[in-house]
């Protein structure tokens, strides 16, 4: 009887959770593979015709492939912007976990001022203007490391709490000190606390929509949350390449997610609970 | 390192010595730990974020035009708030943070309940529950917007075969900001869940069983262990949901823009507005507007949350 019980809760659950959570996702697959006409009704019925090579072909061709453009975008950006904040901000967790006193007390605050305070958009923009980096690459680089780092700073922190300090004296005594220390010993030791930050700070950069709308727009440089942002105006009728171009910048998230799923839950619980 | 040197402190003959002893304790951690590793951080995180923050407060004053500025004094902010379509923004913004964060602790500490007990399909269930979180807010939006049409959206097909007459979600101005609410919720719900989740696995044992002794059952269990033990992760919840609420933009730009009229706006949405129109130094006054509802929310709640964690 319990177990019965069991089976049937467990049945509910999964149907709701199915529901709520799949049917959405199916209703981008569906639509991405549905010709142009029948997509319109956007609907769940099944496709009367699957030109799925045909949609993709069109949705990258459109506007002189804007989506590949983008794609190589949103990879240099990530890249760039993830390789900054993983050394940038192991570098400074390193001397704000070893060296208490007034200046630690200040980069302390100064992290969570980071996580909490909605960044100035418009003097931003300003200041950019001004070092020439307004609508560039390294300046929107440059801006997602500034908003990152905090974040990456407080997992590093956690983590390097647990290297023991007996380690740097060691290798104090065979002369390595400073820059030395940290990338000859310290930094190698990290590795698993920076496989989750070039995790989760890769997912949040590449689906980043606010700061290259902001500091980044203009169709020769958008990234690829911009061309759906784009194509959401262009295609207000072809809802099949508007969902196509959907599933396509899901894929590299839904990737790291099949693959890395407990690193990033992991992360991300981490960085929440001691933030 | 400080600490060690002072309880070694004991004759008056030993002073010098300690002093020296402090110093050169110092110099080395000078060397080992060089301020100079802050460097690179630092510079960008001063120049890109707090420059422009600082700057705000001066430019907020102004009439701007990014290359000259008038000083306006408060016109801005009497602006903000005079104007019927800017301050609605003020009010939806806080209406946006309470909903989601309310909901998001709810809904995330029953999946978490949920999905710590005893379920066959447990690993899979939290896969499904937490993709979303890695989905793009954009794509989410859209896909969205689609399902919450009038007349053809699957939510209203739904809701018809029950004989409900669903509104025009994203149409009409009383339920805009909330569906683009409850979608937030949808999407944001896996990430408070394996929060709880990583709460309630914290949890010893030993107080599960001591309900068991008692004979307590499943409510007992989680009235009297799993809800006031899971505190921290509630705390974390709150005030991830609140921060994340507040400064929301995206959601609400790609379901709404901001309409029907002016009715679903945030203050994160008037800014993207107003620099749109070029009215640069209204804009900035609305991040300085931001900048101070998110402290005088998120600062006390901290405080006041943190309290209560050190008291259970």
């Amino acid at each position: 009887m319990r177990a019965l019980k069991r089976v049937g809760a467990e049945g509910i659950a999964l149907v709701l959770a199915t529901v709520i959570f799949l049917v959405p996702f199916s209703f981008m697959l569906l639509t991405a593979v549905k010709d142009e006409v029948q997509a319109e009704d956007l609907d769940f019925a099944w496709p009367s015709e699957w030109p799925v090579v045909q949609n993709f072909t069109e949705v990258i061709e459109a506007r002189d492939y804007v989506l590949l453009r983008a794609f190589v975008n949103s990879t240099v950006l990530t890249v760039a912007s993830v390789a900054l904040i993983v050394v940038f901000a192991a570098m400074a967790a390193f001397v704000l976990q070893r060296r208490a006193g007034k200046v630690s007390k200040l980069a302390d605050f100064l992290v969570l001022s980071g996580l909490i305070i909605p960044p100035a958009i418009v003097p931003t923009i300003w200041l950019l203007k001004g070092l020439g980096l307004f609508k560039t690459m390294p300046g929107l680089i440059l801006v997602e490391v500034a908003f990152g780092l905090s974040y990456a700073v407080l997992l590093f922190r956690a983590f390097i709490a647990a290297i023991p300090r007996e380690l740097d004296e060691a290798a104090m005594i065979d002369g390595c000190t400073g820059l030395t220390l940290f990338f000859r010993v310290i930094f190698p030791l990290l590795r698993p606390v920076t496989i989750t930050v070039i995790l989760t700070t890769s997912v949040t950069v590449f689906n980043d929509f606010v700061n290259p709308l902001y500091f980044l727009p203009g169709d020769e440089n958008a990234t690829v949350q911009l061309t759906l942002y784009n194509f959401q105006s262009q295609y207000s009728t072809q809802w099949n390449l508007l969902f196509m171009d959907i599933v396509l910048i899901t894929i590299p998230p839904l990737l790291l997610f099949v693959f890395f799923n407990r690193k990033i839950v992991a992360g991300m619980t981490a960085g929440a609970i001691k933030g | 390192m400080t600490k060690q040197a002072a309880g070694l402190r004991t004759g008056p003959g030993q002073a010098g010595k300690q002093q020296g002893h402090a110093r050169a304790s110092r110099k080395r951690q000078r060397a080992a730990y060089p301020y100079t590793l802050y460097l690179p951080a630092a510079v960008v995180y001063l120049v890109i974020f707090l420059v422009p923050t600082v700057m705000a407060f001066y430019f907020a004053l102004t009439r701007w035009t990014l290359f000259d500025s008038t000083f306006v004094g408060l016109d801005n902010f009497r602006d903000f708030f005079a104007e019927q379509n800017l301050r609605i923004g003020f009010v939806n913004t806080l209406f946006y943070a309470v909903v989601t964060s309310g909901l998001k602790v709810v809904l995330g500490l029953l999946l978490g309940v949920l999905l710590t007990s005893k379920l066959r399909l447990r690993g899979f269930l939290r896969s499904v529950v937490f993709f979303p979180v890695l989905v793009s807010t954009v794509a989410v939006g859209i896909t969205f917007s689609a399902l919450l049409r009038p007349d053809t959206g699957l939510v209203n097909r739904s809701l018809a075969l029950f004989g409900i007459d669903g509104p025009d979600w994203l149409g009409d101005a009383n339920t805009a900001l909330l569906s683009v609410a409850l979608v937030d919720v949808w999407k944001g719900v896996g990430f408070a869940t394996v929060i709880y989740i990583a709460g309630i696995l914290s949890i010893p044992r030993d107080y599960y069983q001591a309900v068991a002794v008692d004979g307590g059952g499943a409510w007992h269990r989680f009235r009297h262990v799993t809800l006031p033990l899971s505190w921290p992760a509630t705390y974390s919840v709150i005030i991830l949901s609140f921060i994340g609420g507040l400064r929301s933009f995206d959601l609400i730009w790609t379901m709404t823009r901001g309409g029907p009229g002016f009715t679903s706006d945030t203050i994160a949405s008037i800014i993207y507005k107003q620099y749109q129109a070029g009215f640069f130094g209204l804009s900035t006054a609305g991040n300085v507007i931001l900048f101070v509802v998110v402290t005088a929310i998120v600062v006390p709640l901290n405080y006041f949350l943190g309290k209560r964690q050190v008291a259970v």
